[in-house]
């Protein structure tokens, strides 16, 4: 962990700990701030809140949304669940697979996408949907998640 | 010259067809025409497929058009649509549209009308009289007014939110709470989104009367982090309620005190189970707690706590304002009231559709939905997100109402309906819900955690045709141990879109021959 990451994090925590059940805020504010919850944390946020380092690692590892380590420049949610199935997830996932060379949790050579699985964006009637950083997206065929991709990679 | 005032949505779903470059398009073209323009960010009226959907005109008199893309507005305008005239995509008055006309829309009375930052809009269009009203009661009349309402928790177990409320305000406590269930999580459910962007203030003000009732003084919104529309939209509405004295220590100089917050979950379906929420709103794992003890007894931090789903509290300032016989008037038999519905899938006519209990799913899917949007015949539909039962054809006929699902081995839930056509692979759909459960068991019950990964492999082996026979009674046997042996509902109901799938698209999972048997079937 950087001195920068440190310091961003000792803000964080320092912002939220009064907060009645801080945990779930300070790790949020950890992840907007620098893109993931470095493991280096665990101790600083634990004696924060003076919890122990399992029950902060114990958090960190039930939820999801929570990584551990660094993505990619842009970060790619992708709907797996039923509405989405119903109008062709599967067949957009595994062409997402496929041009991006990596599986689901992984983030391409060029570090420029990481891909991740969600279960329901709320877009059940346009689906498939995409998350694409935090813009939502709808009606995304194959096609349209290469455009999207590339205009990111164009960004970045 | 006068300003024209034009409503593109702001709501998600209309954002993630192109409602921001269709509106940041109309502020140019109106710019180089020299036409003012006023933009108001709408919810969204819960049509759509025809989003983006644009609307022109004042109160009262709006005409539709939609979808609108970017590329569609020097036409529309050129065509001159700012004065309400003809274009291929105009729709007419919006409110003539029958998708729109025949529904019963109470809760979401103002979603998709008003400006959903707007508190002055809120108050024009009957915001906040429930509360006005609860003002002058007292918590166990407004407790009665919600019982004798028969609203019923609309997250899915429809509990009685009078009974819940009354075991709140009989219970000990220094500090109470009211929580706000908005991990809105099951596949094929919007409705929480839409109101929370289109009418945020009805849910502060349903939140605040529950307050009232019960004593509580401290409110949560539990929102899951794939809403961030939905965040941006609460913490605005939450600011200016409380800049205008509907939140914090002295409501609208009654002396009563209530204020809520917004905080963020982190990805687990799980922590859609109320014992699990206050978990993690604990700031710990989001594991499923015993009953007894009641949240309403002992909830967050151990207090006596309300906690409801978005709808539920969203319906209770109508109940208080037009008063608890208008709402239980709508609906049959012990579903009273309406159901915000949401048509997702494979669904030519998607969206939201509010009406009274009653109507039947055909009606839903034929009616209103259009059929499938592939246009091949509907196969399966699965009612209730992700632990509801698939159905067939032949259940079509069943009406909205919490206990004909129940009747059918179904559930009605949060009230999403999710459509398969003919390509469906309904032993893919069956594999899928133990996967899912796999993936999202909090781990707490065995036969839940481990089970459904066994569940996966069963299912594999039996399409795999490896002693099929066999493998279906190890799969019902699976599915009835999970169903008793989980303390929640992922667990407990995770066996009814498997066995929902098996018993009425059996045909699927016997696709292939026995392994080394020949051609047996």
């Amino acid at each position: 962990m950087s001195a920068a990451q440190r310091e961003a994090v000792d803000e964080v925590c320092k912002s939220l700990a009064h907060l009645p059940g801080a945990l779930l805020p300070i790790l949020h504010g950890i992840q907007e701030r620098l893109g993931f919850i470095p493991k280096e944390s665990v101790p600083l946020i634990a004696s924060e809140l003076n919890l122990s380092l399992a029950e902060v690692h114990g958090v960190i590892s039930f939820y999801h949304y929570f990584r551990t380590s660094a993505p990619g420049v842009h970060m790619v949610h992708l709907c797996r669940a039923e509405a989405c199935q119903a109008l062709g997830a599967a067949e957009l996932e595994a062409h997402a697979c496929r041009t991006l060379g990596i599986s689901l949790h992984g983030t391409t050579a060029d570090g420029a996408i990481s891909l991740e699985p969600v279960y329901c964006l709320g877009n059940c009637a346009l689906g498939p949907s995409v998350m694409l950083d935090e813009r939502l997206i709808g009606r995304v065929t194959p096609e349209r998640f290469d455009e999207l991709v590339a205009a990111a990679r164009g960004k970045s | 010259m006068s300003t024209i005032r034009i409503y593109v949505p702001g709501d998600a779903a209309a954002l993630s067809v192109g409602a921001d470059a269709t509106a940041a398009a109309i502020v140019a073209e109106a710019g180089q025409r020299g036409i003012d323009v006023e933009l108001v960010r709408n919810g969204s009226r819960g049509m759509l497929w025809l989003e983006p959907l644009v609307e022109v005109g004042s109160p009262g008199s709006r005409i539709a058009y939609g979808p609108v893309h970017s590329t569609d507005v020097p036409g529309l305008f050129a065509a001159g649509f700012h004065q309400g005239a003809a274009h291929r995509l105009c729709l007419g008055s919006a409110e003539e549209i029958p998708y729109w006309k025949n529904q019963e829309r109470l809760t979401f009375a103002r979603v998709g009308i008003v400006d959903p930052r707007s508190l002055a809009d809120y108050r024009q269009f009957e915001g906040y009289r429930g509360l006005e009203a609860a003002l002058h009661m007292t918590p166990a009349e407004i407790v009665t007014a919600v019982t004798n309402s028969g609203l019923r928790g609309r997250g899915g177990a429809a509990f009685p939110a009078g009974i819940k409320w009354n075991t709140v305000l009989g219970a000990p406590g220094d500090q109470k709470y009211v929580v706000c269930n908005a991990d809105e999580g099951d596949s094929g459910t919007f409705s929480d989104r839409m109101l929370m962007e289109g009418d945020p203030f009805v849910l502060i003000e349903g939140m605040t009367i529950a307050g009232l009732a019960t004593g509580a003084t401290r409110g949560y919104i539990y929102l899951r982090w794939e809403y961030p529309q939905a965040k941006q939209t609460l913490d605005a509405a939450i600011a200016s309620a409380r800049s205008q004295g509907y939140l914090g220590p002295d409501i609208l100089g009654s002396g009563r005190e209530f204020d809520l917050e917004v905080r963020l979950g982190a990805g687990a379906y799980i922590c859609g189970e109320e014992t699990s929420l206050l978990e993690s709103l604990e700031g710990k794992r989001g594991q499923v707690r015993f009953k007894p003890p009641l949240p309403a007894l002992q909830g967050l931090f151990g207090k006596p706590t309300v906690i409801n789903n978005v709808i539920t509290l969203a319906s209770v300032p109508i109940i208080l304002a037009r008063g608890a016989d208008y709402y239980r008037d709508f609906g049959v038999g012990r579903s009273r009231g309406t159901l915000p519905i949401q048509l997702a899938g494979n669904i030519k006519h998607g969206g939201l559709v509010e009406k009274a209990f009653g109507l039947s799913l055909r009606e839903l899917l034929y009616d209103f939905g259009g059929g499938s949007a592939s246009g091949r015949p509907i196969r399966a539909v699965q009612v209730g997100g992700p632990l509801g039962a698939y159905l067939p054809e032949s259940q079509f006929d069943t009406k909205i109402d919490y206990e004909a699902f129940a009747g059918i081995k179904g559930m009605l839930g949060h009230g999403g309906i999710v459509v398969f056509d003919e390509r469906v692979d309904m032993a893919a759909q069956a594999r899928y819900a133990m996967e899912f459960c796999a993936i999202e068991s909090c781990g707490k019950c065995t036969p839940c955690r481990i089970g459904s990964t066994r569940g996966v492999e069963v299912i594999d082996r039996l399409l795999a045709a490896n002693e099929p026979a066999k493998q279906e009674i190890l799969l019902r046997d699976l599915c009835e141990t999970m169903t008793h042996g989980s303390l929640c509902a992922l667990g407990g109901l995770t066996a009814y879109p498997v066995l929902s799938a098996l018993d009425h698209f059996r045909e699927d999972f016997y696709r292939r021959a026995p392994a080394g048997a020949g051609a047996q079937r």
